[in-house]
């Protein structure tokens, strides 16, 4: 076994308890932290794919920025784990069922996909910063100019939701 | 490794995140739970970029740029998306005392 | 420039009268919409005169002025068009001389309406002359029919005129709803025609040399059928047994109105429909039994009825049903040309002695009991005098106009069958006891009304007796255009006038042509019996004294109309009541509400029961959104 190899199944298995520990925490702020260790694994995992780009950003606008941000309005609001009524047993228990059957439904359509392999780790620089910011600058700069107008509009709306009201 | 094992970690990140959204009443586990979901199909996509780069599914190479830059906007509506959601949150705190999200039980009238 | 053209303008004055009138009618002052309302019936008279000297020329041909296309589906195609010849430029002559006189008679019989209603009023007469006309010139038979439908509705609007009244609601809906029943045998003979002819227009079917007419044989079931529904409407429109009762209940409307329902219009639609139709009448002898017998027996009925009646208006609406009846008589026996010929006279006198019952109950302050009448001849002298020679030309005495025209008819019934001609002679008997009954009962003797109206008694203004003088005039002259030929060689101008319309059906029918000896004989005999039965009507209720004894016997069952009403009633109206009655509690309520309340109350607790899954939740929603996919999922795999 290549340690490539050594290296994907470790990071999802990593990801998988980390993302069930999300699910299971009691209290949110684990959940955060569980979280953050979905998105480094994810961030090992694009490594691997020769994402270098998008790893570092996974890493500073997931789990640094976001995240952060999830953490202030817990700590703001100053929830602790028994906030949270119990929820209807019945419910769940429909939830973790229609999940699981949606998994294994995913799984037998997904399961006769064709057999290709994805070399791990061979260098290319498609996952370069330099070109995908060539792509980013001509190709889909329309795109790029929109996405900066939704933030401005995204930044607008959450003061004006967040405002206290006079 | 095979792009299944990819197809098959997304969809287990993917319907854990539905069970979290499923099953969890704090709205913020909730919102939490649907980042997951984001990013397992973020991942999906990264990893068919990577089989567009070399191999047999290696037909067009720039469907690899493609699909990295996808992820990346996915990436930037997602932030955008978090900032208005937390601001709805707190300002349902703010209202209610509660992040419940069965007390968001407008619809049923 | 040929004055036949400007036939659209005959109806077209009368609309636009009645739009004027009708639209601005809370506008307008009385006087103006008089001027308006006569004014433009008056020029449609003015018209039609043109019209008819036109026509009068000699070798006249029937013209058909086509204006539009009104109905054009598969292989049926009419037309919007007019027809122009004898027949009904004689009928636009009737229509609009007579209605203008009543018109002007209006102006004065209902002034003391407030202007609106005056207004109102004066629109529906104008629609009613429109709808007429319409009737008269249509070139084919769904253009009469339209005419015919306006006929209907206007008689409803004017029955029914001082709508506040309960009972003269009533009398407009059964008016309305009599005709509908009739109009239902018109539309279906209609209907048929198309079906077996494919065309209704009068030209295609009547022409003497390509006319679908001649390819018919006589009496074939198809035409028997066909003319047996057409007349069901003449008999509905034109108030015969057994849809007469309407007729009398009509009474209801302003007395001018009746004399416009009377005399001009509405009622000799029928008769004009049968004339115009006449050849297929002629090819169908059973039709012609069956119009024969009812036009008898309704002249028979009508005319015992109208013997015992008090109401002096319901006496002369008896008497309308009664010489409708001689109309059909004639048409029946074959005599179109003096059926016409009765359309014209009794045009003349009815309208005479409805305008003249009219001043008299205007004088009476509304008093329509001739019991509480009498002596009103020393009052109101045009009156009396233009009554009396109304009554003189329905009777039927020489040389006024109603003897040449019922002469003719009865010495048509007399060629065909003896014994009809003894019936209808029996009836002018009758006819002629109730009109003087009526007259020296309104007339002569003591006054028997109370002081009061006695002090209010007066004779009427001008605008009322110029017209009964006009229309009296009229009686008396209106039958010299139609002297029998054993008096005058050629005197009968209005069957020379009229000879191309019925040419054709007279070629056909088989004439017993009767000696010119036993003619004149007939003649003598039944005026010498007409005037004994006046004179002894005359005397006998000369001085008729109130009498408080109830009616016993056969009288009783005279002046209760026989009782039709009330077997109408007991047989037609109480079973369709209770059937109603039934249908609605029964089917009705547990039926049709009791399945779509069912519907609406198991959707309403299906919905109940699945509101229950819109618990508001969101992770519900989103529960159910996973097993959505999943089953799509599912069904996309075994779809393969």
């Amino acid at each position: 076994m290549e340690i490539t190899q050594i290296l994907f199944w470790f990071l999802s298995a990593l990801a998988v308890v980390a993302a069930v520990g999300v699910v299971l925490s009691k209290s949110p702020i684990y959940s955060v932290l569980w979280l953050i260790v979905v998105f480094f694994s994810i961030s090992g995992h694009y490594i691997l794919m020769n994402a270098q780009f998008l790893a570092i950003v996974n890493i500073i606008v997931y789990a640094g920025a976001i995240m952060v941000l999830f953490l202030f309005v817990i700590m703001m609001m100053n929830l602790n784990a028994e906030a949270e009524p119990a929820k209807n047993i019945y419910l769940k228990i429909a939830g973790v069922i229609a999940g699981m059957c949606l998994m294994i439904v995913f799984v037998a359509a997904l399961a006769q996909s064709a057999d290709i392999k994805v070399p791990i780790a061979k260098g290319t620089d498609i996952g370069l910063i330099k070109n995908l910011g060539k792509a980013l600058f001509t190709t889909y700069v329309i795109p790029f100019e929109i996405s900066s107008v939704l933030f401005l509009s995204a930044m607008v709306g959450a003061v004006v939701i967040g405002k206290k009201e006079q | 490794m095979e792009i299944k094992w990819y197809i098959f970690l997304s969809v287990a990140l993917f319907c854990i995140g539905i069970i979290g959204a499923l099953t969890r009443r704090n709205a913020i586990i909730v919102f939490m739970c649907i980042e997951l979901m984001l990013n397992s199909v973020n991942l999906l996509l990264v990893a068919f970029s990577k089989m567009h780069m070399h191999g047999m599914g290696a037909v067009f190479p720039q469907y690899a740029t493609d699909a990295q830059l996808f992820v990346f906007f996915i990436m930037v509506v997602a932030a955008a998306e978090v900032s208005v959601g937390l601001a709805i949150i707190v300002m349902m705190y703010r209202n209610t005392h509660s992040i419940d999200i069965n007390f968001l039980n407008r619809l049923k009238n | 420039m040929n004055s036949i053209q400007l036939i659209y303008l005959v109806p077209l004055l009368p609309f636009v009268g009645f739009l004027i009138n009708g639209l601005a009618r809370n506008v307008l002052s009385k006087s103006l919409v008089s001027i308006i309302g006569s004014g433009v019936i008056f020029l449609s008279f003015l018209l039609s005169v043109v019209v008819f000297l036109n026509v009068r020329d000699e070798g006249f041909i029937p013209q058909v002025i086509s204006y539009f296309e009104f109905i054009n589906a598969g292989k049926i195609k009419v037309d919007f068009a007019f027809q122009i010849d004898q027949l009904s430029s004689l009928f636009l002559l009737i229509i609009t001389g007579v209605s203008f006189l009543i018109h002007v008679y209006s102006t004065s019989y209902m002034k003391e309406e407030s202007a609106p209603h005056f207004a109102r009023y004066f629109s529906y007469l104008n629609l009613f002359v429109f709808s007429m006309l319409l009737l008269v010139l249509g070139a084919n038979y769904v253009i009469m029919f339209l005419g015919w439908e306006g006929v209907g509705l206007c008689s409803y609007l004017l029955i029914g005129y001082w709508f506040k009244n309960t009972s003269y609601n009533n009398a407009a809906k059964k008016a309305f709803i009599m005709n509908r029943i009739g109009d239902l045998g018109f539309l279906l003979g209609i209907f048929w025609m198309i079906n077996a002819f494919g065309t209704v227009s009068f030209t295609d079917l009547f022409n003497p040399q390509t006319g679908i007419i001649n390819s018919i044989s006589s009496n074939s079931s198809t035409l028997v059928g066909i003319t047996l529904l057409l007349f069901a409407g003449a008999i509905g429109k034109s108030a015969q047994i057994p849809l007469y009762t309407w007729l009398p209940d009509a009474m209801a409307g302003p007395t001018p109105v009746s004399a416009l329902i009377h005399a001009a219009t509405m009622v000799t639609a029928g008769i004009y429909m049968i004339a115009r139709s006449n050849l297929m009448y002629t090819l169908a002898p059973t039709t012609m039994m069956v119009v024969a017998i009812v036009g008898l027996s309704t002249a028979i009925l009508a005319a015992t009825i109208a013997l015992k009646q008090n109401d002096i208006k319901k006496v002369l609406a008896y008497s309308t049903v009664s010489q409708l009846g001689y109309m059909f008589l004639g048409l029946g026996v074959g005599a179109y040309t003096g059926a016409v010929f009765h359309v014209m006279t009794h045009a003349f006198f009815k309208a005479l002695l409805f305008l003249g019952a009219g001043s008299v109950i205007h004088a009476m302050g509304g008093e329509l009991d001739i019991r509480k009448m009498g002596g009103l001849s020393k009052h109101m002298r045009i009156t009396y005098i233009t009554f009396f020679i109304g009554c003189i030309a329905i009777a039927g005495i020489p040389p006024f106009s109603g003897f040449f025209s019922k002469d003719e008819i009865l010495a048509g019934a007399f060629a065909k069958n003896p014994v009809l001609y003894v019936i209808g002679l029996g009836g002018a008997l009758l006819t002629a006891f109730y009109m003087f009954r009526l007259l020296a009962m309104t007339f002569m003797g003591k006054f028997r009304g109370t002081e009061e109206q006695l002090h209010h008694v007066h004779e009427s203004p001008s605008a009322i007796t110029i017209t009964l003088i006009i229309l009296a005039f009229l009686s008396i002259v209106g039958g010299l255009v139609g002297i029998p030929e054993y008096l005058m060689s050629g005197g009968h101008r209005l069957a020379e006038f009229l000879n191309p319309i019925f040419a054709q059906s007279n070629n056909i029918l088989i004439k017993n042509e009767i000696p010119h000896q036993t003619e004149i004989l007939l003649t003598v005999v039944s005026t010498i019996l007409i005037i004994l039965i006046s004179g002894w009507a005359w005397k006998k209720y000369k001085n008729y004294q109130t009498e408080t004894a109830e009616e016993t016997g056969f009288a009783k069952v005279l002046q209760n109309k026989w009782y039709v009403d009330e077997l109408y009633d007991a047989i037609i109206v109480r079973p369709l009541k209770s059937l109603s009655v039934f249908l609605n509690n029964v089917i009705e309520r547990s039926g049709i509400d009791g399945l779509v309340n069912g519907v609406g109350r198991g959707i309403n607790y299906g919905s109940r029961q699945i509101r229950l899954l819109q618990s508001g939740q969101v992770g519900a929603y989103i529960l159910m959104m996973v097993i959505g996919t999943i089953v799509l999922f599912i069904i996309q795999m075994f779809a393969k």
